[in-house]
């Protein structure tokens, strides 16, 4: 029997209440403060120059056209290897997987693989791209790298996209004669592209954003030439940022330049995460089906 | 689809076709098996070749005197090889973020399910969602940058580059896991649990703390848990914000003093020294035996969410 009369209850209600508020809000709050530095702080190094120029003068003046290119090869390269194994993987999960050892061990594989820290991505990366298939330091063997990280992510978002496809597509594909690999190719995967892509994006923008894995696989501190091929290194944003902030000799000279390359940086993967996120929430309210 | 432009005589040569489609399907059938299973195979190169590049150190020093080891200095003549400080360099900026983390993901969670209107939800999900995709490099350089000096000038310590600046850093980075995970743990309680908890007359704070809370424990203990992975195996924020030296804190002789100590913790060896060393000597050696330590110790805690949320899964109203 509670004993406690219903106003104190009450009270007792809006305080918690008032604590979780507190607890979002400084969530919120530190996302929003964080972003808002590093516009204001960064905005002032944005122009022409700093896009489309290459570093000059050790870093002190001149642009990260280089870094911004590197990234993009990079991140597309880590596409063009997760996207056929990941969309391959979720395939197998949502459609032709049986419940058993195997579809356990499965999923138990992807879960861990998600956990596996960035940093022993690289290690990885640089013992069987770099060293054991002679690749080098090099845009091949980042891309490959990023692409085994960001691999999960992919699977993941691609089987919740064709889940979502209702088994009765597949059963009136079914039902006419196709068979299945026809009824997947026709009518699935079609039904399922938006979202598959979308989670795409999300792995993109963590792809773009990561460090630690292309450190010893494809990036190199200071180049005036635009990678002509995947065997040559690469600057890249995240890197840049690092080496500017730690390394550089002129570390107190760079700092407009540092605050700008962030900003570029976090316009590239926040955009690109926020879009897939619009998208997503636009997608699941508005399922034709 | 050629054999579709056949389909007047695909009747009479049903048989054929039947078969020919037949070893088809099974064809597409085992690759996407075989696809299906890479990710085991990216685990098993993973483990191969961490063991193929770290195994070589254990001909110069003893497993023991590595884990153990209370001396990281692999460039002094003759080097040590000792990581234990290394090791309660991540315990501790784990532990501290997890401190911070914890409630206030938490707390974002209960406020995503349960607290807020769906209106003001459907704009505060997708922040927290947001702040998931701020690359850790830009986390580190903002507790560079920006924490740092303001830590150093307002507390008067000789660096603002330690554990507590570290922690708040890596609390950012787990956050987004603990809540996303949470919020679904708690929005898979069945509805009437809590339902006929109000309409026996308890308030929503009370259901929420005596029904849903309890419902969804299993599922929050799983964000948890996966956050402090994350917190431990993340690398850019303790490279550049956790101050570098590897030593042990003094935690009982300085309470809360360590907290401005500065460590060096497992990823951040790894990324500030692999640069540094050649190619196949024991220090290059060591590092990936470094990288094998901290991929066993996040596999770890990745085994224990997953046996957790399978363990005590909710399974209908009858469990509770």
């Amino acid at each position: 029997m509670n004993t406690r009369t219903l106003a104190s209850r009450k009270a007792r209600q809006s305080l918690a209440f008032g604590i979780i508020r507190l607890a979002m809000l400084m969530v919120v709050g530190a996302l929003g403060g964080i972003i808002l530095l590093l516009v204001v702080q960064g905005i002032g190094a944005i122009n022409w120059t700093f896009l489309t120029d290459v570093p000059r003068d050790s870093m002190t003046k001149g642009g990260i056209f280089p870094a911004i290119v590197g990234t993009i090869y990079l991140t597309l390269g880590a596409l063009l290897t997760a996207l056929p194994l990941g969309l391959a993987s979720a395939v197998y999960l949502s459609e032709y997987a049986t419940q058993g050892r195997l579809l356990g061990l499965v999923r138990l594989g992807i879960q861990n693989l998600a956990g596996v820290p960035s940093v022993v991505f690289g290690l990885f990366g640089l013992a069987l791209f770099v060293v054991h298939f002679h690749m080098g330091v090099s845009l091949a063997a980042g891309s490959l790298t990023l692409g085994l990280l960001i691999l999960p992510t992919v699977i993941g978002a691609s089987e919740e996209a064709l889940r979502a496809v209702p088994a009765m597509f597949r059963e009136a594909s079914l039902s006419l004669g196709a068979t299945r690999w026809q009824t997947i190719r026709k009518v699935v995967l079609p039904a399922a592209m938006p979202g598959i892509l979308t989670g795409s994006i999300l792995g993109i923008g963590r792809a773009a954003g990561e460090t630690a894995p292309i450190m010893f696989t494809a990036a190199t501190f200071y180049t005036l030439q635009l990678p002509s091929s995947p065997w040559q290194e690469v600057m890249a944003l995240p890197y840049h940022i690092y080496v500017l902030a730690t390394a550089g000799t002129h570390i107190d000279q760079t700092r407009p330049l540092q605050f700008g390359t962030v900003l570029v940086l976090i316009t590239l993967v926040l955009g690109m995460s926020l879009t897939a996120i619009l998208i997503r929430s636009r997608l699941r309210k508005s399922k034709k089906w | 689809m050629a054999r579709r432009k056949e389909a007047p005589e695909a009747s009479r040569l049903k048989c054929g076709a039947g078969a020919r489609s037949h070893a088809r399907e099974a064809r597409v059938r085992a690759i996407f098996i075989v696809s299906g299973c890479f990710s085991l195979v990216v685990m098993a190169l993973i483990v191969l070749f961490l063991f193929r590049e770290g195994i070589g150190l254990f001909g110069e020093v003893r497993p023991w005197d590595f884990i153990f080891g209370k001396l990281w200095y692999p460039t002094y003549d003759p080097p040590d090889f000792g990581i234990l400080p290394l090791i309660t360099g991540s315990l501790l900026v784990t532990l501290v973020s997890s401190l911070i983390a914890v409630p206030l993901g938490v707390g974002a969670a209960l406020y995503l399910a349960e607290v807020a209107s769906p209106r003001v939800r459907e704009w505060v999900k997708p922040a927290v969602e947001l702040l998931a995709s701020l690359p850790s490099v830009v986390l580190g350089f903002v507790g560079m940058v920006v924490i740092a000096p303001l830590m150093q000038e307002w507390l008067d310590l000789p660096t603002g580059l330690n554990i507590i600046n570290a922690s708040m850093m890596l609390a950012l980075m787990a956050i987004p896991t603990i809540a996303s995970i949470s919020e679904d743990a708690l929005y898979a309680v069945p509805r009437d649990l809590p339902e006929a908890s109000l309409a026996l007359g308890a308030t929503p704070w009370e259901t929420l703390v005596k029904v849903t809370i309890p419902g969804a424990l299993s599922g929050i203990s799983t964000g948890v848990i996966l956050g402090m992975s994350r917190a431990m195996g993340e690398t850019m924020v303790v490279l550049m914000v956790a101050g570098g030296a590897a030593q042990i804190p003094d935690l009982l002789g300085s309470f809360p003093g360590f907290l401005f100590e500065s460590v060096r913790p497992l990823p951040a060896t790894i990324a500030a020294e692999m640069g540094e060393t050649p190619y196949g000597g024991t220090h290059y050696h060591a590092l990936f035996a470094i990288g094998m330590v901290l991929f066993f110790i996040t596999l770890g805690f990745n085994l224990l969410a997953t046996w957790l949320s399978k363990r005590f899964q909710q399974k209908g109203a009858a469990t509770l």
